[in-house]
């Protein structure tokens, strides 16, 4: 999955999606602050996010640990996200998706997608 | 005890401060075992480290890649805890590292964590993963290294001087909002890894999450490891190690003893302080206050081990 620092996602936005072609990247870019999850202080913000189908989010980790954003269906699984590091994934399919940290499982939250 | 804080001197004092990550000696007194803090053990006196045989040494939360201001250097904080057990006078039969090997299970960490383990003389290594073991998104990096004891399964037992080891896994079956997790076939091999087996015989216990909950806030336990305890409980002598939380917690139920270890990368909060658990940066002069000695002193009448967790400061 697109695994990118910070900076990466600040060239997608002036770059728009010229060279940005990690399986799950939009063919264009989606408007970064509705779809952004940021991680901080061990918890997603927002923990409840909605989005329209096809969007992609994008999950940015402000926190000096590492956390990992892990679909509780399935649907999603990202690796390690290292502090600053960034990853995102497409939601074509309308529904709620509910996921959480594998490596602090408390930290749950839930994307809608309509 | 303070008087016996006050016996080290800054000399001391700073030696434990270079070695106080460095991990725990394990020595088989009389059937029961005894965690001997690395800085203690290493002495070259007379000490709580002389009595009974080492048998081995438990590394845990080596987070290989990490790099942030608590440690920028766990590489070096490693090679010194290496260099601490080979130096020592007698050489254990085996290690166990408890798990976080690596910061973010990439396979340049894992790489350099096994160059660097296999300069350890013993060289009869035993492991479990960390959860920041297994955090590729097709969890295959840490077994691909390590999962052929296990047959891949991340839980296995041996043998050794009349000695069991049971190693388990309760990084992988998260439930969200919960804690680490043994499974019910995990549950299930331990119940038949254990039938017939003598109560007699000294259990050692090892995962990388405590198998006692000491923190629900913060995932620090198992949400089934009650279903463990109930089949470990007819045992005579049982030894749970476990990682995780970097700090030393002990609880002993029974015959039972739970012990966690430091990590040999960086200190983490106790339980409940600050927003959740973070690497713990601490200023130089902090630093003997968050690091302590694990010292076993001998008692006569009755013959026992007393423990005494101390910090240096």
């Amino acid at each position: 999955m697109s695994l990118g620092r910070s900076r990466a996602l600040l060239t997608l936005v002036s770059v728009a999606a010229l060279w940005f072609v990690a399986p799950s990247s939009p063919s264009r870019a989606a408007p970064p602050d509705s779809t952004q999850i940021v991680i901080k202080d061990f918890s997603f913000t927002p923990n409840s996010l909605r989005v329209k189908a096809g969007a992609t989010v994008t999950w940015v980790n402000k926190d000096d640990e590492p956390h990992n954003v892990v679909s509780d269906t399935g649907s999603f699984r990202s690796g390690a996200v290292d502090t600053d590091e960034t990853y995102s994934f497409k939601l074509d399919k309308p529904g709620t998706y509910p996921y959480h940290c594998a490596l602090h499982p408390r930290m749950v939250a839930t994307i809608i997608v309509q | 005890m303070s008087d016996e804080t006050s016996r080290y001197s800054r000399r001391e004092a700073l030696k434990c401060m270079a070695y106080g990550g460095a991990g725990t000696l394990f020595m088989l007194v009389g059937g029961v075992f005894a965690p001997v803090d690395l800085a203690t053990a290493a002495e070259d006196k007379p000490g709580p480290a002389r009595v009974g045989k080492p048998l081995f040494v438990q590394i845990s939360d080596t987070h290989i890649g990490f790099n942030k201001d608590a440690n920028p250097d766990v590489s070096g904080t490693l090679t010194r805890t290496i260099d601490l057990v080979n130096g020592m006078a007698e050489q254990p039969a085996l290690i166990i590292h408890t798990g976080d090997i690596t910061h973010l299970s990439k396979p340049a960490e894992f790489d350099l964590a096994q160059q660097m383990l296999s300069r350890l003389r013993t060289t009869e290594l035993h492991t479990v993963p960390g959860e920041h073991d297994t955090t590729d998104p097709t969890v295959t990096e840490y077994f691909n290294r390590f999962g052929k004891a296990s047959a891949n399964k991340g839980y296995y037992s041996f043998d050794h001087a009349g000695v069991h080891f049971i190693a388990l896994i309760n990084v992988l079956q998260f439930k969200p909002g919960g804690l680490g997790t043994l499974g019910s076939e995990q549950l299930a091999w331990v119940a038949a890894d254990l039938k017939g087996r003598s109560a007699s015989t000294p259990l050692v216990v090892f995962a990388h999450m405590p198998l006692w909950t000491i923190y629900e806030p913060w995932g620090w336990g198992t949400g089934d490891a009650d279903q463990l305890m109930d089949q470990l409980r007819r045992f005579g002598s049982v030894t749970v190690l476990n990682g995780h939380i970097h700090q030393i917690v002990q609880k002993v139920e029974g015959n039972i003893t739970l012990h966690t270890a430091r990590s040999t990368a960086y200190p983490q909060p106790v339980a409940g302080e600050g927003a959740g658990p973070a690497p713990l940066k601490v200023p130089a002069d902090q630093l003997p206050k968050m690091l302590g000695v694990t010292r076993v002193s001998v008692v006569k009448h009755p013959r026992s081990l007393a423990l005494n967790d101390t910090t240096i400061a």
